[in-house]
């Protein structure tokens, strides 16, 4: 894509489009194809890559990681469809300047991010997650919002980059340890997992390994980077950023935290699970305060990646399954979320709430978009939030009640807010200044949000869909975890 | 009396005097203006003594030649191959260097030093070791100081001499201590003596003190290291480059052959590993932090250098053979990277005359395949993959866990990150700020074609070395191997 004129804009745009359907239909292939009867690692390939150090190339999905693997394609075929500017000078939309850049960096995200999803070995799991790190700085500093990107994307980069090398500790330890104990050179995942680690070794290393990880899956107290990196960034990679970045943060530290740590994720559930509940709580007392349509947005983001973060905290089936739904519901929801936000701002210049109103008149495709988005973020019936967030609240509950009860209230504030911002930015009395200034979004945006609707609902209409083949992940967690 | 073996083991050195001297011989009868094509000669013919060296000069089981001067195993071979790609790469980019390029004297002193540089790689005895260590400064003394008309280079050159004279001379003092205490120069019958006893532990630990000072100076770690920024800018880019790469890693290499071989006797290396540890410590916070508020290119590279010397240091300090092999693994990669670096910084400021990093705002626009190139050293320096500094870097900490090192791989995880600030920052001026005057900006970077092989070359390098990178550790590991 590089080796691409720069002047050619649309021929750029056009390729980038091309692989993502190519990638939208090789995930969906795998996803369709996957044998959930036979349930386990499929699509095994491995290929020695360093036997010195026992790295090897060894990829394949499982009832997890499959699920976000459909959801990695249908994330980056919209965002390049939200990406495609449009050359009417009036609508700052999409990406004007240097698309080839853009797109080329949101393809090495995409490259990594596909590859965290896949890796069954834990060096290259490693090498792809940091490969998903490096481009948001430039995507967010080059083509971001110009008000906050420098600060935002420099911490944004720290925080992540402070996260996986301190889990990369965690990693070389493990590595190490299980040389010792098996003989075995490898950073094969599936071997390691039963490398028999001592407990006193789990109960030291679970935590920087977990949180290392769970960083980028904007746990609290370690979220402060993603509000500010969401609303700096392009919206775009806002979209891939919260749809799908943040479920490789959780995805990490389920697969190399919880599953090959078990014993350390028992000793430090209540940890793991007070934090996740502050998540969810604060995130949304913060997203319901917020006056940025994007703040608010990226702190619901915090609270629905607190759902995921305590549904992995509870370690029974319940909680499990659902924080698999919710990943997948969470990563459809917030990239609609965001790109709704962006055609909001490039047609009205602002993000403020109460200066926005009536839109709905003039766009109210990307209005119905968005309260459908907002009905699955409250766990509405019908929508995939309700099938994603009642088994994690289940989960919870066999756990402990009472952290169950106070993360409820969580719904209740969410509710609170999407309900108040639809009626404020949609509805209600449009200002003056933006009579006949907006227009309508797109037809790409149209597809895009359409595409993500879909999804939402058909999980929430058929959750067979998805739950039988994350269910026969869980299952392979629990044998982990040692029955349960 | 000459054995082929014997030939083979100085193979690549009797290639580079005859080539020398060939550019002895042919640079007068060449008119002024053609001069520059000395440096197509030099660059050529290392890369033939390379291929031949490949083809003959492939050592086997390792042995002493040469009256015990010269030790002909796979650890020096690589050295050698190292210094001489970097030589090669070195006089490419000297060509277009207005002040010297078209000299043929500076090629001359590039090839002297590469010939000691390559004895330093396989000396096994101290005399040996010092003509070697002679042969490599007193060229690259000259070098620094070879633009006369120029005040900082002029610095340099006296500033890179009195420091080089004197550290050296102190080493000097050491090994004659040695000499006194033990009646042997030999590094391997040193060894020997260690481990029966005859020399007291307390009186072979004031020779040690004595010999790293002179290994400090060259490899640039702290307290030894307050040459490396002033002459890094003073000296011409190209003599910089070849100095914060081919000559800190000849360091290593007798580093490496001294410590591992000679001193390693437990009552000896208890002593010095944790000597060593808290200087690669020292090292990389100073270098780090120091580079932090640099404004010239040069300098930044010149205080990441320092840091980098504090990186390697931890394979050092893990004495095993995990460690040497990432030492010289991480050379490999440092190499082709930092010559990266200073190439472009040469190649952008030779059109624009600038080496402030502020005036690397607009480069992406003024030319993109520069500006990716940058990114790929600068990543690479930061430890990001798909880039050499990432494999090579895990590989080290992963020597240094394995030692029971565990606080100082933290210690340099927090470094990288320090470092992955002032990187990104650069990056940051490369592909977001544009220039105060908008039209320069359509003015491209023209490369000529020395620097367009080797910045390619050199990219194509950190590429590979980052993704496919079994064979090279297994190099590594190899020459590794024979230390032990």
């Amino acid at each position: 894509m590089l080796a691409m004129p720069a002047n050619r804009k649309n021929e750029v745009r056009a390729v980038a489009l091309g692989s993502a359907i190519f990638a939208l239909i090789l995930s969906a292939w795998v996803y369709f194809t996957y044998d959930q009867t036979a349930a386990g690692y499929q699509f095994l390939e491995k290929y020695d890559w360093l036997p010195a150090l026992g790295i090897s190339l060894y990829f394949g999905v499982d009832g997890m990681s499959a699920p976000l693997v459909l959801l990695t394609g249908v994330v980056m075929f919209t965002g390049v469809l939200i990406s495609w500017g449009d050359d009417d000078k009036h609508v700052m939309a999409g990406i004007q300047d240097r698309p080839r850049e853009f797109f080329a960096f949101l393809f090495i995200l995409a490259w990594g991010v596909f590859g965290v999803f896949v890796s069954l070995d834990l060096f290259m799991l490693f090498f792809f997650y940091e490969i998903a790190v490096f481009p948001m700085y430039l995507l967010i500093v080059t083509w971001g919002w110009n008000v906050t990107r420098e600060y935002a994307a420099m911490k944004l980069t720290l925080y992540l980059f402070i996260g996986s090398v301190i889990s990369l500790v965690g990693v070389l330890a493990m590595f190490l340890v299980q040389y010792q104990n098996t003989g075995l050179l490898t950073f094969d995942m599936l071997e390691m997992e039963k490398a028999g680690f001592s407990p006193l070794f789990q109960n030291i290393w679970f935590l920087p390994v977990f949180l290392g990880f769970a960083v980028l899956g904007g746990i609290w107290p370690l979220h402060n980077w993603s509000p500010d990196g969401h609303v700096a960034a392009p919206t775009a990679v806002s979209m891939f950023h919260a749809g799908v970045l943040m479920k490789l943060g959780a995805f990490a530290a389920l697969r190399v935290g919880i599953m090959l740590l078990p014993d350390g994720a028992k000793y430090w559930q209540w940890l793991v699970m007070a934090f996740a509940a502050i998540a969810v709580v604060y995130g949304a007392y913060i997203a319901f305060v917020q006056k940025d349509f994007k703040y608010m947005v990226g702190f619901s983001s915090v609270s629905h990646m607190g759902l995921v973060m305590l549904g992995f905290s509870t370690l029974n089936r319940d909680g499990l399954l659902g924080s698999g739904l919710q990943m997948f519901s969470h990563g459809a929801m917030t990239a609609l979320f965001f790109a709704v936000v962006g055609m909001v701002y490039d047609r009205a210049h602002t993000r403020q709430i109460p200066e926005l109103g009536g839109l709905a008149k003039v766009m109210p495709f990307a209005a119905v978009g968005f309260i459908i988005g907002g009905l699955v973020s409250m766990g509405m019936p019908l929508f995939s939030g309700f099938i994603a967030e009642f088994p994690i609240f289940l989960g919870v509950w066999r756990e402990q009640w009472f952290v169950a009860v106070v993360c409820s209230i969580s719904i209740v504030i969410t509710a609170a807010y999407i309900l108040r911002n639809v009626r404020q930015v949609f509805f209600g009395e449009m200002p003056e200044k933006y009579h006949g200034h907006i227009t309508d979004i797109t037809l790409m945006d149209k597809v895009a949000i359409t595409t993500l609707c879909i999804f939402m609902v058909l999980i929430g209409l058929y959750p067979n869909f998805m739950a039988p083949m994350i269910d026969t992940g869980v299952e392979y967690i629990l044998r982990l975890l040692g029955g349960a | 009396m000459f054995t082929s073996t014997m030939i083979a083991s100085i193979l690549p050195e009797i290639l580079i005097l005859i080539l020398g001297m060939l550019v002895l011989i042919i640079e007068p009868f060449w008119k002024e203006d053609k001069r520059r094509n000395v440096g197509w000669l030099t660059a050529g013919g290392l890369f033939a003594t390379m291929i031949i060296s490949l083809l003959f000069g492939q050592p086997g089981e390792p042995t002493s030649t040469l009256g015990g001067m010269i030790r002909f195993d796979w650890l020096g071979f690589f050295f050698k191959q190292l210094f001489m790609f970097a030589g090669a790469v070195t006089a490419l980019l000297l060509m277009d260097n207005e002040k010297i390029g078209h000299r043929g004297e500076a090629y001359l002193l590039l090839l002297a030093s590469l010939l000691g540089m390559n004895l330093m790689a396989v000396s096994s005895d101290l005399v040996m070791l010092f003509l070697a260590l002679e042969t490599t400064s007193i060229p690259l003394y000259v070098l620094s100081g070879f633009m006369l008309g120029d005040d900082k280079s002029t610095e340099a050159g006296f500033k890179y001499l009195l420091f080089g004279v004197f550290t050296t001379t102190i080493m000097l003092y050491g090994f004659s201590l040695v000499f006194g205490f033990s009646g042997t120069t030999n590094i391997y019958q040193l060894a020997e003596m260690f481990k029966v006893g005859d020399i007291s532990p307390l009186s072979a630990f004031a020779v040690l003190a004595l010999i790293l000072v002179g290994i400090g100076f060259k490899v640039s770690f702290v307290p030894f290291h307050f040459w490396a920024p002033d002459v890094y800018e003073g000296a011409p880019t190209p003599v910089a480059g070849f100095l914060s790469t081919a000559s800190k890693a000849a360091g290593y290499a007798v580093l490496l052959r001294l410590f591992f071989v000679a001193f390693s006797d437990p009552a000896l290396s208890n002593a010095w590993t944790i000597t060593l540890a808290i200087i690669a410590a020292v090292s990389m916070t100073v270098g780090n932090l120091l580079a932090l508020p640099q404004k010239n290119i040069k300098r930044l590279l010149a205080y990441s250098s320092i840091a980098h010397a504090g990186y390697i240091l931890i394979g050092v300090v893990a004495l095993s053979q995990l460690g040497a092999a990432s030492v010289v693994f991480y050379l490999a990669a440092y190499i082709a990277t930092n010559l990266l670096a200073f190439g472009i910084a040469m190649a952008y400021s030779k059109v624009t005359g600038h080496e402030d990093i502020r005036d690397y705002a607009g480069m992406s626009r003024r030319n993109p395949i520069l500006a990716l190139m940058m990114l790929a050293a600068f990543l690479s320096l930061t430890g990001m993959p798909p880039f050499a500094g990432f494999v090579t870097k895990v590989v080290i900490f992963a020597a240094g866990i394995q030692a029971g090192y565990t606080w100082l791989v933290i210690l340099g995880i927090l470094n990288s990150v320090v470092g992955a600030y002032y990187y990104l920052n650069a990056l940051k001026y490369v592909y977001l700020y544009r220039m105060p005057n908008e039209d320069e900006e359509n003015h491209p970077v023209p490369l000529t074609r020395p620097y367009a092989i080797a910045l390619v070359v050199l990219t194509i390098g950190v590429i590979l070395i980052g993704t496919i990178f079994a064979p090279w550790f297994n190099w590594s590991d190899a020459g590794a191997l024979n230390l032990f």
